[in-house]
């Protein structure tokens, strides 16, 4: 079901995408504390810069400001927000709340996923919820949108009209599976995917390349991810300690070549080469850049890349 | 079987700081065979305690028993007469053991000497695996055998999670990722589809205390104790 115009939510993300254009989208993680002009801070980088920024929902498991709080702030700046909301930390009951209360508030766009596992946080006696799954959260959230109802089968007075995302690692094993699990995803009615930092092209290539002749790009938008590299550490950190990363010793040696003090200037080329090649691609939508920590070069590296300005889309 | 591992022994001798004549009552079954609460260990633990408070000069008398099984009112019933001459009960067996104890002296302090940490399987002496988190709501005939609400760290009904590594779980690679298992076994097997369709959210039959009363049989009006 969609509203008059055509559109799911309405909102910015979803009109660049069905306009056509190649969408370009940010990360801001929210502070370690009640700091609002943290996010200010960072939010004023992207504006106008991104065509929607997700604000990340305690990631790595550790607490920080609500998500759904950073992105009240973050529309009071300007920008759009991708709601990020993870299955570790609230019940189906919270998940809706949270959901419909985002919504009241302005918030068009969510990001579902499992979440990484509490052991890994601040907190890790934490009891993990995981009440339900990622995919299960997506068939909620459309169910709420399409059919106003809540998951229990009662109705919602006003649903929320939310454009849903999801995310997608291509390179975790099983990679045979990595495809079908996309297609569940599109089953539960995702909008658009963005993927695990991709490092590894051919595989990423490949990847796409099955979920075109499976014809799920032709139902979800997907947009690629791409963090740059800022030092040698950061990509052998990577390598081996980030479960499901994929970083090619090639790349790795490409950093180690660019000598002293240029090893970040390298990184930001790679990922301007990347997003070149995406915009190539068939089945990209386009690019999700994380650049952790890192939201002031983001408005270098559009440029470079050559994604500004940024479409305006009524 | 149930499988428990014993409590730190100072935290043993912290709850039976004010009691002078305890029994300690082991199980003979599953807490027997993982080695945690049987006889054997009840005596060790009774000596350990008893040698313990000698020293601290405060002595302590333990009595021993280990009954069949803690969760069955027959075996509990041998206690009767026991019970009434000490002034609380250490209980080795498991938390329904433990229970079940203190509903049948419910004048008497009962205090657990181990942690039960659940249902698992033998892989070798001594060493042992949880397999089955009884969410009375089995899934095994469509995940190829393997549990994923007890294997899967995040207890996804459709997963793997992106953080599956190299056929190992994010949380540790000595542990297994239980959804890169299911697809290798359903691959195997030819029966991918059982994965391929959307498992909907799980109706949570653990939230409550649950009863169980098999077909033909009815609650009695009166317990017979």
């Amino acid at each position: 079901m969609s509203s008059e115009n055509g559109l799911k939510s309405g909102s910015n993300l979803e009109k660049i995408l069905k306009a056509g254009h190649f969408a370009f989208t940010g990360e801001l993680g929210p502070p370690r504390g009640a700091n609002a002009a943290d996010v200010r801070e960072k939010a004023s980088h992207l504006k106008g810069v991104v065509d929607s920024v997700n604000i990340t929902d305690n990631q790595t498991a550790v607490v920080r400001m609500s998500s759904w709080a950073a992105s009240l702030l973050v529309i009071q700046e300007g920008l759009e927000p991708n709601f990020q909301m993870v299955c570790r930390d609230r019940n189906r009951l919270a998940m809706q709340a949270d959901i419909l209360g985002a919504y009241a508030h302005g918030v068009r766009n969510m990001l579902c996923l499992s979440g990484d596992h509490q052991k890994f946080g601040d907190h890790p006696q934490a009891k993990g919820v995981f009440d339900i799954d990622s995919m299960q959260l997506i068939g909620m959230v459309k169910n709420m949108r399409d059919d106003a109802k809540f998951l229990s089968g009662g109705d919602i007075d006003e649903p929320p009209k939310i454009f849903i995302g999801a995310a997608a690692n291509p390179f975790a094993d099983p990679f045979e599976w990595r495809v079908h699990r996309l297609a569940k995803k599109v089953e539960s009615g995702v909008d658009f995917i963005q993927t695990q930092c991709i490092y590894n092209m051919d595989r990423f290539r490949e990847w796409v390349k099955q979920a075109n002749d499976m014809g799920l790009t032709e139902k979800v938008a997907i947009l690629a991810g791409v963090t740059p590299m800022k030092s040698v550490g950061m990509a052998r950190y990577m390598k081996n300690n980030v479960p499901g990363m994929d970083v090619p010793d090639d790349l790795i040696k490409r950093l180690q070549g660019a000598g002293k003090g240029k090893v970040a200037e390298e990184g930001i080329r790679i990922a301007c080469e990347q997003i070149e090649e995406f915009k190539e691609l068939k089945g990209v939508a386009g690019v999700h850049l994380m650049a952790i920590e890192w939201e002031h070069k983001v408005p270098e590296i559009a440029e470079r890349a050559g994604v500004l300005p940024r479409p305006i889309v009524d | 079987m149930i499988v428990a591992k014993r409590k730190p022994f100072e935290d043993i001798k912290e709850m039976l700081q004010g009691y002078k004549k305890v029994l300690n009552v082991g199980c003979g079954t599953c807490v027997s065979v993982c080695l945690t609460g049987g006889e054997k260990e009840v005596t060790v633990l009774s000596t350990e305690l008893e040698m313990a408070r000698r020293l601290d000069g405060n002595p302590i008398e333990i009595g021993q028993v280990t009954v069949e099984r803690q969760c069955d009112r027959e075996y509990l019933a041998e206690l009767d007469d026991r019970v009434d001459a000490y002034d609380a009960l250490i209980s080795m067996a498991c938390g329904v053991g433990i229970q079940f104890l203190a509903e049948r002296f419910p004048d008497k302090p009962v205090f657990p000497a181990v942690d039960t940490s659940g249902l698992a399987v033998n892989q070798a002496v001594g060493w042992y695996e949880e397999r089955c988190r009884s969410c009375q709501s089995c899934v095994l005939a469509w995940t190829g055998g393997v549990c994923p609400v007890t294997m899967c760290a995040k207890g996804l009904y459709n997963g793997p999670c992106g953080g599956t590594n190299k056929g190992s779980c994010e949380i540790d690679s000595e542990q297994p990722c239980a959804w890169y298992m299911i697809y290798e076994r359903l691959a195997n097997q030819g029966r991918l589809d059982c994965i391929k369709k959307i498992h909907p959210p799980g109706e949570w039959k653990d939230q409550v205390p649950r009863t169980l009363i098999q077909p033909g049989y009815k609650k009695p009006e009166k317990i017979e104790t």
